[in-house]
């Protein structure tokens, strides 16, 4: 490219023929970014600004906005179906988070050894990461129907237990919902649990084992701090993932969704209804960054905890 | 304007592309006016079929129809409205009216050629839903109404007369009573009473059952809530009793309440008109219609509807045409076009209250029901429907005492009429 330069006049082409072959690279290189960064910033960060500006509006689609200062977070921090949403959204996240790394760690543990079937095993667990979320959310609160056609009541009564309703109580909705998302998960983070397992170099355990170490302390000692990087990883996303669970909770209780009362409802779920339900945009708005506020400190979280170790 | 406001308009504007994409084409001199409506089959044919039959009236006029999932239709129309592209002839629930007049979507009709007087001669009474300030804003095609389903199999499996539904609420339960079967751990095998809140059961509640026990959904401007009252609290004790004392129904029972009567494990459920068209393809069993049945003699019905009214954004020769094409539509020959198709009742007494309609089996009791049917304004409906749904939820999920839930609901929905009146 730099070959055209030397030919242009001195009055056309100056500027371009002082620079470096290294300056010319970076002006190259910038122009090639221009488009995704003019992309991102149009896509990405002014809508984000721009839901700043109408959190502090009253708009409604409807009408022009207005500015109604702090108004929408009062009302907000003022009304108990939020502060439900927000407990819901964190046992999503508290008990969620935990129950998924743990089971996907003994699971990527225990599989990491198995050899027999090994990849059709893996396989099964990953198969449930490749459906649409909403397919399988349906399938699920097929599962759970009362008798006579919920399987899993139908389970629970040929074991002699009494039927359950599930998603028809405030008090086992969210956890029927969250045992869905954890499942549906877990394939994911088997996988990313066995990669961080066999990239452990095999030396280190040959090590421990001829130092007599046993089985327990190769586990704590080795694998687990080893892991570390893996783990967090897969905290962060898990959490990422429990905050903004939307797709589960909306298609398993359609008919009411967020559950009888709001027993399920997290915040992703009310700020669609806010908006596009009741059209209260600036009032979504403000949810909106209540949510982002969340998530950024949680990320925030992470980034110390990965520069601590 | 502003970059803000513009960058608003674009993103609207580009939401609403894909509905928009392939309705440019058309005859060249023909005026082309498009017409919106929800997805539902058979309300999608009629429709179909009316276009048709109008165009080949009127050469010069192109109706294109345009349709959506119901769950995002609202949120087009008003998406529309703000990127300024809105259709021309718009189909909307009677409950929307509020909203939309309040964000410029409709405009009035025109009163030389919807004059007021014939309106109201030909009409049911509850079109009177769609005016405001003695201007009408729209008109409907049909209207539906509530009315008990039976299975006739149950009922005769059961000992009962498959010819006599039950006439009051107490016939009702002693009927589903009978129906009712569980399995040997008490589960429902078979209900007698299928229960939907989020459906239909809100509205009987809401609508037929209060007002059957002496009371008043709101005051008669529409402004309060009225029914924290006696008859508040019996019929919501009716209701969720079915349920919980009588134990003749579950809600989530088959996920559905409509999905329960059509695989014939329910005795009973009460639902619209717009069902007809569906259990009609039932073939396992029989099942038959019967007017709501009364307490203390008193009877009611809730009526509504879709009416059709014309887009604020109409002018000119484009206005011209919507107002022959809504006009069309909610003619008598429109009516018996959608009475067939869709199965919903006509919204002209004259073609409704036909002999043979009024004989009819299964349009019959309908019929009868919108004779005495009310419509109560409604200023959001989905908003006021919740707090229905919660309140029984909160009696039947939470033990909360009945009278408790009552007051909640009125005051939450009082809040809501409030902050409506107050914009």
């Amino acid at each position: 490219m730099s070959v055209t330069s030397p030919r242009r006049s001195p009055g056309s082409g100056g500027a371009w023929g002082r620079l470096s072959i290294a300056g010319k690279q970076i002006v190259w290189a910038w122009a090639f970014l221009a488009l995704p960064v003019a992309f991102f910033a149009i896509v990405r960060f002014y809508p984000t600004l721009e839901a700043f500006y109408l959190s502090l509006t009253d708009w409604d689609l409807l009408s022009e906005p207005r500015l109604v200062g702090f108004d929408n977070y009062r009302k907000l921090f003022a009304d108990p179906v939020f502060w439900q949403v927000f407990r819901n959204t964190f046992a999503y996240l508290i008990f969620g988070t935990p129950i998924a790394i743990v089971l996907s760690f003994v699971i990527a543990y225990y599989l990491d050894r198995v050899t027999f079937l090994h990849g059709t095993i893996r396989a099964l667990y990953f198969l449930p990461y490749l459906t649409t979320a909403a397919a399988m959310a349906w399938v699920w609160r097929w599962f759970y129907q009362p008798p006579p056609i919920g399987v899993i009541n139908g389970l629970l009564g040929a074991a002699g237990i009494s039927a359950q309703p599930f998603l028809r109580s405030v008090d086992q909705a969210l956890p029927a919902i969250m045992l869905t998302a954890i499942w549906a998960h877990l394939g994911f983070q088997i996988i990313i649990f066995m990669a961080g397992l066999r990239a452990i170099p095999a030396s280190y355990y040959e090590a421990a084992r001829i130092d007599g170490l046993g089985e327990g302390a190769i586990l704590a000692r080795i694998t687990i701090p080893l892991l570390k990087p893996t783990t967090v990883f897969l905290v962060v996303f898990s959490s990422i993932g429990f905050l903004r669970i939307f797709d589960q909770v909306y298609n398993m209780t359609s008919n009411d969704p967020g559950g009888p009362l709001n027993s399920t409802k997290p915040l992703v779920l009310m700020i669609y209804q806010t908006a596009f339900s009741s059209y209260q945009m600036g009032y979504a708005a403000a949810q909106t960054v209540v949510l982002f506020a969340i998530l950024f400190s949680i990320s925030m979280a992470q980034l110390w905890i990965l520069r601590n170790r | 304007m502003s970059f803000a406001k513009v960058a608003r308009r674009s993103f609207l504007a580009s939401v609403m592309a894909f509905g928009i994409f392939g309705v440019g084409a058309g005859r060249a001199q023909a005026v082309e006016i498009q017409y919106w409506q929800y997805v539902f089959d058979t309300r999608v044919q009629a429709m179909t079929e009316l276009i048709k039959q109008f165009e080949a009236a009127n050469p010069d006029i192109t109706v294109k129809q345009v349709t959506f999932p119901y769950a995002d239709y609202q949120t087009r129309l008003i998406a529309a409205k703000a990127a300024g592209r809105g259709p021309e002839v718009m189909q909307l629930f009677y409950g929307w009216l509020d909203t939309f007049i309040a964000g410029k979507l409709v405009q009035p009709l025109p009163k030389a050629v919807f004059k007021d007087a014939e309106i109201e001669r030909d009409f049911f009474p509850i079109v009177s839903a769609m005016k405001r300030g003695g201007q009408y804003y729209g008109l409907p095609t049909a209207v539906r109404c509530m009315a008990l389903f039976y299975n006739k199999d149950l009922f005769q499996k059961a000992g009962l007369d498959p010819d006599k539904p039950p006439q009051t609420l107490d016939e009702l339960v002693a009927a589903a009573k009978a129906i009712v079967k569980r399995d040997a751990a008490g589960n429902f095998q078979q209900v007698g009473m299928a229960l939907d809140i989020a459906r239909q059961d809100h509205n009987w509640w809401r609508e037929i059952l209060l007002r059957q026990y002496g009371g008043e959904s709101y005051s008669a401007d529409g402004a309060k809530v009225a029914y924290d009252t006696e008859a508040g609290s019996r019929s919501l004790a009716f209701y969720t009793g079915l349920q919980k004392v009588h134990h003749v129904g579950q809600e989530g029972f088959m996920d559905e309440g409509q999905a329960a009567f059509r695989s014939g494990l329910a005795g009973m459920v009460v639902d619209g008109t717009f069902r007809i068209a569906s259990y009609k393809t039932i073939q396992g069993f029989k099942w038959g219609v019967a007017e709501l049945p009364t307490q203390d003699g008193r009877k009611a019905n809730f009526g509504s509807y879709f009416a059709n009214a014309i887009g604020a954004s109409a002018t000119g020769e484009k206005l011209a045409a919507a107002e022959k094409f809504l006009a069309f539509i909610s003619s008598e020959k429109a009516m018996n076009v959608w009475l067939e198709k869709v199965g919903e009742l006509p919204a002209r007494r004259a073609v409704a209250l036909t002999e043979a309609n009024i004989k009819d089996p299964i349009y019959g009791p309908f019929i009868r029901g919108l004779d005495y049917a009310s419509t109560p304004p409604m200023v959001d409906e989905a908003a006021q429907r919740q707090v229905s749904i919660d309140m029984i939820n909160a009696v039947l999920l939470k033990d909360t005492p009945i009278k408790e839930a009552l007051s909640a609901a009125a005051a939450r929905e009082q809040a809501i009429l409030d902050k409506f009146k107050a914009r």
